[in-house]
């Protein structure tokens, strides 16, 4: 792979929140034109990666690089342009909920362009015909299922064209059949339009269905990455633990304790 | 124990500077917003017209208790004429500013501060970020002015209100000539006077409207946050009044 397909480029990178660090010398390249899956267990990170490659946090250490930027060197007027050539969805959606469906897809077209009315309101139906809610256009937020505000959101998403779409947990909480159609536009999103696509998530099975690579982060850093079969195939012990689902590995169940016993016979007032 | 009072006068100071950063970021970004009037004017709507039957009720309250009070107290000196410029007197430079302001922090600063906290507990703060849309600009700011000017409209309709209410019981109820009520208050209100409340009521707007949007914005953004933003944005609100209004009585002597 050379260096222009790659739309995110992130190398050595350090990442630390209050002296934990997060990230130690992570290094991940993602692909024009892909999707990919970044995965993990709990706690590992995945969202605050989503938050440096849309610049909501800045690393310590290291370089990032998205769409050809520097985040590190940009200014905010700049991160901002940067900005409206990505979309992101939200794991709840984030509509804003004094807008309409309608008025949450229109809002960056009235933030950004000067478009006549006319125009605004065919690109929204558009982008609302491609989820699936067109009708759904005049509801409120609150009326709306958890499905269909992920949908609304993503069609807020795509509405100015982004050349990168973030996926923050989209299959949480979904009923199958949501979740079937959210899997669905992701691919179809992807293809047609022409984007990149960058999924975190945990649901392996989902996961693999829509992926065409796969960065699985453990510990703070990459401990495996290739397609979804490399993946299952994978002999290292992390990547069966997660991909298997198992309690046991090096992926401990239990968060670090004193020892059980001396902690269960100590008296209570002297933990 | 000095070391404690040293850390708490430290917090506070830091916490004071924080709130006038804050407050340069909102005047910094005002001139880009004024620029959507509508936005602003939807928060007057909010702040203002839906704040007015709270005002409303509370200054005929408030000027039918000075109307009772005072004429009580004047007709023990036979001067139950005077009570016209009595009432307009405290209703224009005290209590319409102050207990507007009470009131306007309880019903438009705990929906302001609810309202931004709720929006950052549910990402939609992040989500504009992401959409490269400042939420400085495009929520806080608007919010912030819509207070601003709302809150000398309500102090003035509670002293017109109020006004009314002491001139019900006096004159209606206990009988104080009319004429007098009236003339009496014309001829001792001064330009001054109004000035001082007008001053009172913008000073005071400012300050309930900033720590209103300031906890908001600034909110926990847990169920928990939310509650403890608004309670701080009302309990703050009230000392700060309530502490302006003595350094601005002061200043205007």
């Amino acid at each position: 792979m050379n260096q222009s397909s790659a739309i995110v480029d992130i190398q050595n990178l350090d990442y630390s929140v209050s002296n934990r660090p997060v990230f130690v010398g992570l290094d991940i390249r993602i692909q024009r034109g892909l999707i990919t899956a970044v995965m993990g267990p709990s706690g590992t990170g995945k969202t605050t990666l989503l938050r440096l490659i849309t610049g909501q946090v800045m690393a310590d250490s290291g370089s990032i690089e998205v769409a050809g930027e520097n985040l590190r060197a940009l200014s905010r007027a700049n991160l901002y342009v940067l900005r409206r050539r990505m979309g992101m969805l939200f794991q709840n959606g984030a509509l804003l909920t004094d807008l309409s469906v309608f008025e949450n897809v229109a809002f960056p077209l009235r933030e950004h362009t000067d478009l006549p009315e006319r125009l605004i309101r065919q690109l929204v139906l558009t982008k609302l015909q491609a989820v699936g809610l067109r009708g759904a256009a005049e509801l409120m937020p609150a009326e709306l299922s958890g499905g269909m505000a992920r949908r609304v959101a993503l069609a807020r998403a795509i509405v100015m064209d982004p050349e990168l779409l973030i996926y923050d947990e989209p299959f949480v909480g979904l009923d199958p059949i949501s979740l079937g159609v959210i899997l669905r536009l992701i691919r179809r999103l992807n293809d047609t339009l022409g984007i990149t696509s960058i999924v975190v998530s945990h649901d392996v099975k989902e996961i693999s269905a829509v992926a065409d690579q796969v960065f699985l982060l453990s510990g703070g850093k990459v401990v495996a990455h290739g397609t979804p079969p490399e993946l299952k195939f994978d002999t290292s012990e992390t990547v069966k633990q997660f991909v298997g689902g198992l309690a046991d590995g090096p992926v401990q169940f239990h968060f670090p304790a004193p020892d059980y016993f001396g902690e269960l016979l100590s008296r209570s007032e002297d933990p | 124990m000095l070391r404690e009072l040293w850390d708490s006068l430290n917090d506070a100071l830091e916490a004071l500077g924080a709130v006038i950063q804050f407050l340069l970021r909102l005047i910094v970004n005002t001139p880009r917003a004024l620029m959507r009037f509508d936005l602003i004017s939807q928060q007057i709507f909010n702040s203002g017209a839906l704040s007015l039957v709270i005002i409303m009720l509370s200054g005929l309250f408030v000027g039918m208790v000075l109307g009772v009070q005072g004429y009580e107290l004047l007709q023990r000196f036979g001067s139950e004429e005077a009570l016209g410029e009595a009432a307009a007197i405290g209703l224009v430079k005290e209590l319409g500013p102050v207990v507007t302001a009470l009131l306007f922090a309880g019903r438009a600063g705990t929906a302001l501060a609810s309202e931004l906290g709720l929006m950052r507990a549910t990402d939609q703060i992040s989500a504009m970020e992401m959409m490269a849309v400042d939420p400085i600009q495009r929520v806080v700011v608007p919010r912030f002015l819509g207070g601003v000017i709302a809150m000398p409209l309500l102090a003035a309709i509670f002293s017109v209100i109020g006004i009314y209410g002491a001139q019900l019981v006096g004159v209606q109820f206990m009988g104080v000539d009319a004429g007098s009520f009236w003339s009496q208050m014309r001829a001792s209100v001064a330009l001054s006077d109004i000035n001082e409340g007008i001053v009172k009521s913008l000073i005071f707007g400012v300050a309930c409207s900033l720590i209103a949007v300031y906890q908001g914005y600034y909110a926990t953004p847990t169920a928990e946050g939310v509650g403890r933003a608004t309670t701080y944005t009302v309990v703050t609100s009230a000392v700060v009044i309530l502490f302006l209004d003595y350094l601005i009585t002061a200043a205007f002597l």
